[in-house]
């Protein structure tokens, strides 16, 4: 392992999550921040860097911090969807890195559920040439996907569906999850059809939630009461905005993402233990495990068969339940960081994987336009 | 209102665009320096960055690279489902999203595809793929 241990993730939360009436945007990231402080051992005063995304403001860093009471010297809301609290992470280290602040919050927070009307965003701009063929956004882009990969590689629904029975599986464990009711590969062919060949059971949940994360430099973390989970790698990249415009809709940007984290963790594949891979569709899964390179191009629905990533199998991900039945509430990049963490600081409990010491994390966000990779390990 | 969807977001880089759908023509751009053919329309080559870019009638034919069956659609298209929406490859090389008509068993990707004009709304023509026969 080459990476340098410049930055940790010291404290994780979740708000409420599911259904939340009664609660908005800033109520739920609040909730989150101060669990995760609590967690991590560091009050409201020592945050000097705010982190957050979503489409719930003009300037979600500016309202954020000032309903939260803190005023930062550093500031970063960069949105690329799903994967921007990836990006997030990376961008702390390299602020930590460059000396600029010491300890980072990273938030999200949706009422996608009960309020959607607050997580809406609207830009025809350059949609102007998509928007008026009616194609719904954005399983209709991730069904197109998966449509050319069964074309061009033969693989089957019944692969897409190994990943959400296995998911299911997972967040049966998890009492944070909002479905965890046993499903069958048949259960998700029999779901109704939503844009062909995905079916409901292939599409990731709507509900409500936030979450919370802290990145802090080596000198704080280690003087905290918790293990840290040391930053090893991280990677990001995005390809296009528009479906039509992905240069290749069975490749995604995490050839490049993945690459760089991998490189600047100085591991291999083969050493992780625990991977928390976006999914918002089983699609995206089964892309971003040929993408990081676990298996070859075409290979994803092999390599999922057999319940392989189920509680059991040899390669465990998505252990919290992952978006298609623990919680997805728009952005659902931020919860993969606070499961990673909990896996490899052991408070998993029935769900925990033995010995797990290094974990990946993979955002993907829009229609699957962007990528961030982060590689996290244990202290 | 499916127009209200693109109307706020016509400007005078893409009404000539819009303009030729009305007249039946597909327009596409050619980059004169790197000629390469460009969609969605743009003032600047993503390809070369060149700024000599000239319109262009494609020849509105094509193949499907990719599609899906659209079950569960939203807003104005709600009552329309199922539809197919695809990605079509024009033979000069660009992609563009667009609805395929045509038997549901013909429809399949490599399967080749022709332009139509379809008048979805008073004012707003938008190109649709026809499947060729087989």
């Amino acid at each position: 392992m080459k990476s340098d241990r410049i930055a940790a993730i010291v404290g994780v939360a979740e708000s409420d999550l599911g259904k939340t009436p009664g609660k908005n945007v800033l109520q739920l990231q609040a909730q989150a921040a101060k669990l995760a402080l609590e967690d991590a051992g560091l009050t409201k005063n020592d945050i000097d860097a705010v982190f957050t995304a979503g489409n719930w403001a003009w300037a979600p860093n500016l309202m954020l911090a000032e309903y939260l009471g803190i005023q930062p010297k550093y500031t970063d809301s960069t949105n690329i969807g799903g994967s921007s609290f990836e990006a997030h992470v990376g961008h702390a280290v390299a602020g930590i890195k460059a000396g600029l602040f010491e300890v980072a919050l990273i938030t999200y927070g949706s009422t996608n559920k009960t309020n959607p009307s607050n997580s809406m965003f609207k830009s025809p701009l350059t949609a102007q040439y998509e928007l008026p063929y009616g194609l719904p956004t954005p399983v209709g882009a991730y069904a197109l996907a998966a449509m050319r990969h069964m074309h061009q590689f033969g693989t089957t629904s019944e692969q897409l569906a190994e990943i959400a029975v296995a998911t299911r599986k997972w967040a049966a464990l998890n009492e944070k999850a909002y479905m965890r009711e046993p499903i069958a590969i048949e259960d998700v062919l029999n779901s109704r059809k939503i844009a062909d060949p995905l079916h409901l059971l292939d599409c990731c949940l709507v509900t409500d939630g936030g979450g919370a994360v802290i990145v802090a430099s080596s000198n704080v973390a280690s003087k905290l009461n918790k293990k840290p989970v040391w930053i090893l790698g991280h990677g990001e990249s995005h390809s296009h905005n528009t479906i039509a415009n992905m240069p290749d809709l069975t490749v995604t940007s995490a050839v490049e993402s993945g690459k760089r984290a991998f490189e600047m963790a100085g591991i291999s594949h083969d050493e992780i233990d625990v991977a928390e891979i976006y999914d918002s569709f089983t699609i995206t899964v089964l892309l971003t495990l040929e993408a990081l390179g676990f298996c070859k191009p075409g290979e994803g629905g092999a390599f999922v068969s057999g319940q392989r990533t189920a509680p059991g199998g040899d390669f465990p991900m998505n252990t919290n339940g992952g978006g298609l039945s623990y919680c997805h509430p728009g952005m659902y990049g931020i919860f993969l960081l606070i499961e990673a963490v909990r896996q490899l600081r052991g408070e998993c409990s029935s769900r925990q994987v033995e010995n797990a010491k290094l974990a990946l994390v993979h955002g993907t966000g829009g229609v699957l336009s962007s990528t961030s990779t982060v590689i996290l390990g244990g202290d | 209102m499916i127009k209200d969807l693109v109307q706020s977001a016509i400007d005078e880089e893409s009404k000539p665009y819009w303009d030729g759908l009305k007249n039946e023509k597909l327009f596409i751009q050619y980059c004169d320096d790197c000629q390469q053919y460009i969609f969605y329309p743009r003032t600047i080559c993503p390809h070369c960055f060149s700024e000599k870019i000239r319109w262009q009638e494609s020849c509105g034919n094509g193949k499907i690279y990719s599609y899906t069956v659209v079950h569960q659609a939203f807003g104005p298209f709600k009552s329309e489902a199922p539809f197919v929406v695809g990605i079509i490859e024009l033979d000069e090389g660009v992609r563009m999203m667009s609805r395929i008509l045509g038997d549901k068993d013909q429809i399949a990707i490599d399967q080749e595809v022709s332009v139509v004009f379809q008048e979805v709304e008073n004012d707003l023509v938008l190109p649709y793929f026809q499947v060729k026969e087989l």
